[in-house]
């Protein structure tokens, strides 16, 4: 039982982080209408901007976060400036293309900068952990805090985006970029907004999830993006509550496949479920339904 | 009208006279010494990457379904290639040459019949939802193949999920996949089996039924309501195209002496996928080309090591911004209108 709740606890803290990345490619999902493969590694570049801070600089933990945060928010912005905003009448596969040959640049340019070789990344979180029910469950202070963090940007971003004007404009654009653009709303700005957002809570992640998982390569982050990405359709694309459900959800049963059935397994369980959601609900979980017309 | 079946055969078999183009110069330079041992060994993953390309082109071109789980299919032509080579090799001691095109055939067919079982849930979705599930196939594939173990015990083939004290000789280990493979490809067979997928697909879409998968592909809807059996074409496309990646997979995999399932990543389906959009999507001919040059380059730039997949990737994002840009689209277009004119006028004089 303690060792199944152990799991169970583990598989929320990673199902936590597969949250916030999926929050990210579902928000920019929902706005820009595209698959943005470069998501996962742009978790990897904020993985590794803390690490330069800790390792390279010495500052404080709480800088290197920050550091990282405003690093990758000006990278998204950058990324959908230079290589996607020219695609936005283009057809979907030329900008998954384009977004793949993005994430590529990205890999490539962070094994240029650190090397191949992966680095041991130290947790920002203090080692240790909480001790319940005389000693046989322990609660790593890395699980508390990714936990605690992800339900704090979810909510955080259920208040931007349901009550704040830049929040109504993203609704607005997602909705209908025409009209939205008719209404007087800066389109180019809401996306790019989009991008900052959704790379800044990359950059949480890629920290988070160094911290519990803590080997660093310029590959670190593209199956966790997959595994987000798959999340967010889990839970149904472009809807907020949908990408935690779907991330907290997938955590568990990666973390419980491993456990009980294979550790070989662990990301074969994962998609079988995508497929079996997908086969039941083709919009996923909290999706909306979409009329198909003629 | 003259001029629309002369560009419609140019269509059909350009792709079939720049394959034997290249086979003949290969040929001449491979007979006359001139050709370096290096450019040598690409041969034949050059035709398996075609094989690749081109029957991607069908799921992606043709049939209008990004699919991005195509090396999954590939793993599975491979290793059931190099089981079955092995496996005849024992049992009946065929030539190399019968064993090779048996483990190509095989490939193909285990690989159909995995694509018409993933076929059935796949094509009842569309759009990204499909593309993700499909990705899901081929992580799953993967995944699976990292528990298998088959052994060849007397003449009997052993299987086993996830326990490698199989008796007799280890063929598949799991994770660590097949080692010390006898090497059977050769260049001729590739450029058979690059042929024999260029008549499958374009016979396949200058047919009734590839017709019918275009009318499919453009609107779904007024397809169906022609009575055109959607799921029927969709799924002869899809298959078709999971059978030729599998037999692709089976002449690649024979040609290495290891090879593990982490080669076939969500990474190699997405070089394949590269491959038939820098080429032209539902272009036949471009596919053939793309994939040839775009597996050499990389092989050739190996001097630049830690730049060229740098490159490689601003290359890729360079062609996408400048094949989508408004200017030079417009710039093309008033191009060939010019073109068009010309040629009017021309066809104009002779009348």
């Amino acid at each position: 039982m303690t060792m199944f709740l152990s799991n169970l606890i583990s598989g929320i803290s990673l199902g936590s982080v597969y949250a916030i990345i999926a929050l990210g490619y579902t928000m920019v999902y929902g706005i820009a209408k595209m698959l943005n493969f470069a998501h996962g590694d742009v978790i990897m570049v904020g993985a590794y901007i803390c690490f330069c801070c800790l390792y390279n600089l010495g500052l404080p933990p709480a800088v290197g976060v920050l550091a990282s945060m405003a690093v990758c928010t000006l990278l998204g912005i950058l990324i959908e400036r230079l290589a996607y905003k020219p695609l936005r009448q283009a057809t979907s596969l030329a900008v998954l293309i384009t977004a793949i040959g993005m994430s590529y640049f990205l890999q490539n340019l962070a094994q240029m900068i650190w090397g191949a070789n992966p680095k041991s990344f130290q947790t920002v979180i203090p080692a240790g952990s909480l001790t319940l029910m005389g000693g046989e469950l322990k609660i790593s202070y890395v699980s508390m805090v990714t936990i605690a963090a992800s339900v704090v940007v979810m909510v955080a971003l259920s208040l931007f985006v349901g009550r704040s004007k830049m929040g109504r404009a993203m609704r607005c654009v997602s909705e209908d970029k025409g009209a939205a653009q008719l209404m007087g709303v800066n389109v180019d700005l809401t996306i790019s907004v989009t991008f900052a957002i959704g790379s800044a809570l990359a950059a949480i992640a890629g920290v988070l999830m160094c911290s519990a998982y803590p080997t660093l390569k310029p590959t670190t982050g593209s199956m966790p993006g997959i595994k987000a990405f798959t999340a967010a359709v889990f839970g149904g694309i472009g809807s907020i509550p949908g990408a935690m459900v779907g991330g907290i959800l997938l955590g568990v049963i990666e973390i419980l496949g491993r456990a009980y059935v294979s550790s070989e397994l662990g990301d074969a369980f994962v998609f079988a479920v995508l497929i079996l959601v997908l086969l039941v609900r083709p919009t996923g979980l909290l999706g909306k339904k979409i009329q198909e017309k003629v | 009208m003259k001029k629309t079946t002369v560009s419609k055969l140019v269509h059909k078999y350009l792709p079939y006279v720049v394959v034997i183009a290249a086979f003949a110069v290969c040929q001449s330079m491979i007979s006359a010494g001139t050709m370096p041992r290096t450019t040598k060994t690409l041969l034949i993953p050059v035709c398996t990457y075609i094989v690749m390309a081109v029957s991607l082109n069908l799921t992606v071109g043709i049939s209008g379904e990004l699919s991005l789980g195509h090396a999954g299919f590939m793993s599975i032509g491979a290793f059931t290639g190099i089981v079955i080579a092995a496996y005849t090799q024992q049992v009946f001691n065929c030539s190399e040459l019968l064993q090779l095109l048996f483990a190509i055939l095989a490939g193909g067919i285990m690989a159909g019949i995995m694509g018409f079982l993933i076929g059935i849930p796949v094509l009842r979705l569309q759009g990204d939802y499909l593309a993700i599930v499909t990705l899901a196939f081929g992580e799953i594939i993967r995944n699976v193949l990292n528990c298998i173990y088959i052994s060849l015990d007397g003449n009997a083939l052993r299987f086993s999920f996830n326990r490698p004290d199989l008796p007799g000789q280890l063929l598949f280990r799991g994770p660590t996949g097949a080692t010390g493979v006898n090497r059977i490809a050769t260049f001729t067979a590739g450029f058979l089996l690059v042929l024999f997928t260029l008549f499958v697909v374009l016979n396949l879409i200058h047919s009734r039924s590839g017709r019918a998968i275009m009318a499919i592909r453009d609107n779904k809807i007024a397809a169906e309501s022609c009575g055109i059996d959607v799921t029927k074409y969709r799924m002869m496309a899809f298959v078709t195209s999971a059978a030729l990646a599998g037999m692709g997979g089976a002449l690649f995999g024979l040609n290495y002496s290891t090879l593990v399932p982490a080669n076939f990543s969500f990474n190699a389906s997405i070089l394949i996928l590269v491959y038939v959009v820098l080429g032209g999507i539902g272009n036949i001919t471009g596919s053939i080309v793309a994939a040839t040059v775009l597996y050499v380059l990389p092989e050739k730039l190996r001097a630049f090591a830690d730049y060229r997949m740098l490159v490689y990737a601003v290359v890729l994002i360079a062609v996408m911004l400048l094949t989508n840009n408004q200017t030079i689209k417009n710039f093309l277009v008033s191009f060939r209108e010019k073109g068009h004119e010309k040629s009017g006028k021309k066809g104009g004089e002779a009348v």
